[in-house]
């Protein structure tokens, strides 16, 4: 039987890899929202988990909202780094680093 | 009526001051002017009509604080009308003189106005006065006090293009501060003892405070000596007594009027007043009278010497001024307030009108102030000569001897005081300094007329040719004071230095007939022919009635112990008491005369016989040296020190070094935090995340 802790279990290692994804990853942007992404899902499969856990609808409600933000933010994101390459020439994450003290 | 007098000047100074854009130069001076003139004619309805009865007049209620209760009034006594003329009348007068005397001044360039600034000054200053000799309470007096401190300030400044007039300025304002703070600490020993600052409060508690102890410093003290030497060091101050005279003479610097008006006449005789207003406290106080009668001898002969070699025509009258201050001193602090008070207002007028006649002196010698470059100006300038000539009879005290009062009116004045002090002293050291100090008057004035007015012209021969008789508007001011000084001595003689009832009831205070009688009889026996002078005055009443003053403290304008028969005694003292002032001025008289008109060469000689002592005196005794040395000197060593270690190095350096290297330091460390790579960024925040997560799984959250 699948209980709630599988559906955590996989949600904090979706979370985890995604962390990961952030700091560890020195070369892509895209790569950077991919993680953000993968993020969001998991906290999504959090809601859904436990919105079928406490048999209450919110959760799911609001995991469809997550996901709309989701894809606007992805949007927006994609927007902003094809701004970026065209003045900058690159998206590797190494060469962003304009807000150095 | 008083509340006018009072404020005349007030609106004079505020509109003149303030206004004289509206109305123009002129107009400020015709208002200010005008306005005096209207106070004084007043000031005189109220001085002519005066009871002795001490009224009051309430104004403002001024300051209210906890037991401190503190009105703006008038008290309108003897005391008060004596100085409310004297203030007013010279006040007016030099009023006028400055029309003349500060028409071009050569200190300000083509176009500036300055006069407006003057008058307003000068206006204020008498309001300040005025507020002085008026006040109810001590407090009040104070401000008067302060207010003519800064008046001075400002007109010893006046000419503040010149650096000399700037330190005087200063010196004076610093001098007065440290009297100020002595007649301060008097007031606050005052209301800590009595709970009250005014003066029917204060006169009431007098015997009681005689019997006070009161630990100041690093001792008891009797509470009356105490707060009477407080309130004298106030009065040294102001009246420039020894040790704290050094700025009189730099005050001369200011504008000659100024130094008639303030310098002569009123300011510094308002240590004077002060004492004859608290002339309760003085009857209880022995040991502070006899410091009075001390310091004030002491600061006559010592005035006198210096004013001796002087030069510089205002100085040898800023140093008389000051001598003539001590014989006052000597008069209050023997206890006959009424004779102080007497030389106090015949010197007003004599001493206003030297000033005013070197002022004339000066002005028609193109601002020329060395008397070595005088001589032979009699026939130049004949009016401003027989002005200064009055001016130097009065001073020197020219009268018919053992009449009393037949002559000029400091000859009626000063040989009051230097009896008194005969009758106060026992003859003692004060009567030998104030004879000595009349010989050295007489001599410095004298030396003074000759060196100006006789023998031959002297120094720059073009500014001879040019001397001019000065205009009308200061001519008239000579005039009119010429007469104070010719007849206000023996008009008021009965009245300051009468019979001991007659001064009472002039000065309002209650008399009697004296209880001890054979004890006065026998007291006047010993000198048989001042008593047959005596009897004869009386009109055919064939026995002699001796008064006393009877009064309570506050009871009148000046109080005098009923054990206090200075006033009594002064009248019978021996004949050659009465006669030495005289023969001191005839000596004076001689001795100028063989210095300055027989043997032109002797001064010279003189003085290269005496080289130090010619030195020291004309070096002041070296008192500006020495307080160089002893305050100035460390007082700017300390004001450097704190300066370049102080401020430089310790308030600039810890602002600097936290500044430019503290603050900086952790900017850098911040700095370097800041690497600009998203992910350093996100980092930090997933470990914030974990630590507050792992906080709150620790300390179990919200429950």
């Amino acid at each position: 039987m699948i209980g709630l802790e599988h559906y955590l279990t996989v949600a904090a290692t979706l979370f985890v890899i995604g962390i990961f994804g952030l700091f560890v990853n020195r070369k892509n942007v895209i790569i950077l929202l991919m993680s953000i992404e993968l993020m969001l899902l998991a906290v999504n499969i959090n809601l859904v988990a436990f919105s079928s856990f406490l048999g209450d609808l919110v959760g799911q409600v609001f995991t469809l909202f997550v996901l709309t933000v989701a894809a606007a933010e992805a949007a927006i994101g994609l927007a902003i780094l094809v701004c970026f390459f065209r003045t900058r020439g690159t998206i590797a994450v190494e060469d962003v680093n304009v807000m150095k003290g | 009526m008083e509340t006018l007098i009072l404020f005349a000047p007030l609106i004079g100074a505020l509109i003149g001051g303030f206004g004289w854009r509206l109305i123009g130069e002129k107009g400020a001076m015709w208002v200010t002017t005008g306005l005096l003139f209207v106070a004084c004619f007043f000031s005189w309805i109220v001085f002519l009509g005066h009871d002795g009865v001490t009224e009051k007049v309430q104004i403002l209620r001024w300051i209210e604080s906890g037991s401190l209760s503190t009105d703006w009034a008038i008290r309108l006594d003897r005391l008060t009308a004596i100085m409310l003329i004297v203030i007013t009348t010279v006040s007016a007068l030099v009023h006028l003189y400055s029309f003349g005397y500060m028409a071009d001044d050569p200190q300000w360039k083509e176009g500036e106005s300055y006069k407006p600034r003057f008058f307003a000054y000068l206006s204020f200053f008498t309001f300040a006065m005025l507020m002085l000799v008026t006040s109810d309470n001590l407090v009040q007096m104070f401000f008067g006090w302060e207010g003519v401190g800064v008046a001075s300030y400002l007109l010893i400044g006046f000419y503040y293009r010149k650096p000399t007039a700037n330190a005087a300025a200063i010196k004076a304002f610093v001098v007065n501060r440290v009297g100020d703070f002595g007649f301060a600490l008097g007031i606050f020993t005052l209301y800590y003892l009595t709970d009250s600052v005014k003066f029917d409060d204060i006169f009431a508690a007098v015997p009681a405070l005689a019997e006070t102890q009161v630990t100041f410093l690093w001792a008891e003290w009797n509470a009356a000596n105490l707060i009477a030497v407080l309130l004298f060091i106030g009065a040294m101050g102001k009246s420039a007594q020894l040790f704290l005279h050094t700025w009189l003479p730099d005050a001369m610097e200011g504008p000659t009027p100024v130094s008639a008006l303030i310098h002569a006449a009123t300011m510094v005789t308002a240590g004077v007043f002060l004492v004859c207003r608290m002339s309760p406290l003085m009857e209880y106080a022995p040991e502070a009278t006899a410091f009075i009668i001390f310091l004030g001898a002491t600061t006559a002969f010592v005035a006198a010497t210096i004013g001796l070699v002087q030069n510089d025509i205002k100085r040898v009258i800023a140093y008389s001024t000051m001598s003539q201050l001590g014989y006052m001193f000597v008069a209050a602090g023997v206890g006959v307030y009424s004779v102080a008070m007497f030389h106090l207002f015949t010197h007003a007028f004599f001493k206003a009108m030297l000033f005013l006649g070197a002022g004339s002196v000066i002005h028609a010698m193109h601002h020329e102030q060395d008397m070595r470059n005088y001589g032979a100006l009699r026939k130049k300038i004949p009016y401003t000569f027989w002005a200064m000539m009055i001016g130097t009879l009065a001073i020197t005290g020219v009268g018919i001897p053992l009449s009393g009062w037949i002559g000029f009116a400091g000859f009626a004045s000063k040989d009051a005081v230097i009896e008194s002090a005969y009758a106060g002293t026992d003859g003692g050291y004060a009567f030998w300094m104030l004879v000595i100090a009349a010989l050295f008057t007489s001599f410095y004035s004298w030396r003074l007329m000759f060196l100006t007015f006789y023998g031959r012209a002297r120094g720059d021969k073009h500014t001879h040719e040019h001397a001019h008789e000065s205009p009308m508007v200061m001519l008239v001011p000579l005039g009119v004071l010429s007469l104070g000084a010719i007849f206000a001595g023996a008009i008021w003689y009965g009245s300051f230095f009468g019979k001991t009832n007659e001064v009472a009831g002039f000065f309002g205070v209650p008399y009697a007939e004296a209880s001890e009688h054979g004890e006065k009889d026998d007291h006047s026996d010993d000198h048989g022919e001042a008593k047959d002078d005596h009897a004869a005055k009386d009109d055919g009443k064939k026995k002699k009635t001796s008064y006393a003053f009877t009064g309570k403290p506050g009871e009148g304008a000046i109080y005098t112990h009923k054990d206090n028969h200075v006033l009594h005694d002064a009248h019978y003292v021996p004949t050659w008491v009465k006669l030495s002032p005289f023969i001191a001025m005839m000596i004076g008289f001689l001795l100028a005369m063989w210095f300055y008109i027989w043997d032109p060469k002797m001064p010279k000689r003189a003085m290269e016989t005496n080289r130090p002592l010619y030195n020291f005196l004309l070096n002041k005794w070296y008192f500006d040296e020495l307080y160089d040395a002893v305050f100035v000197k460390p007082a700017s060593m300390i004001g450097r020190f704190f300066w370049k270690r102080g401020d430089g190095d310790v308030i600039d350096g810890t602002l600097n070094g936290v500044a430019m290297g503290i603050v900086p330091f952790f900017t850098r460390l911040a700095g370097r935090a800041q690497s600009g790579y998203i992910f350093t960024y996100a980092f930090a925040m997933v470990i914030g995340i974990l630590v507050l997560v792992t906080w709150m799984t620790f300390s179990g959250g919200a429950h």
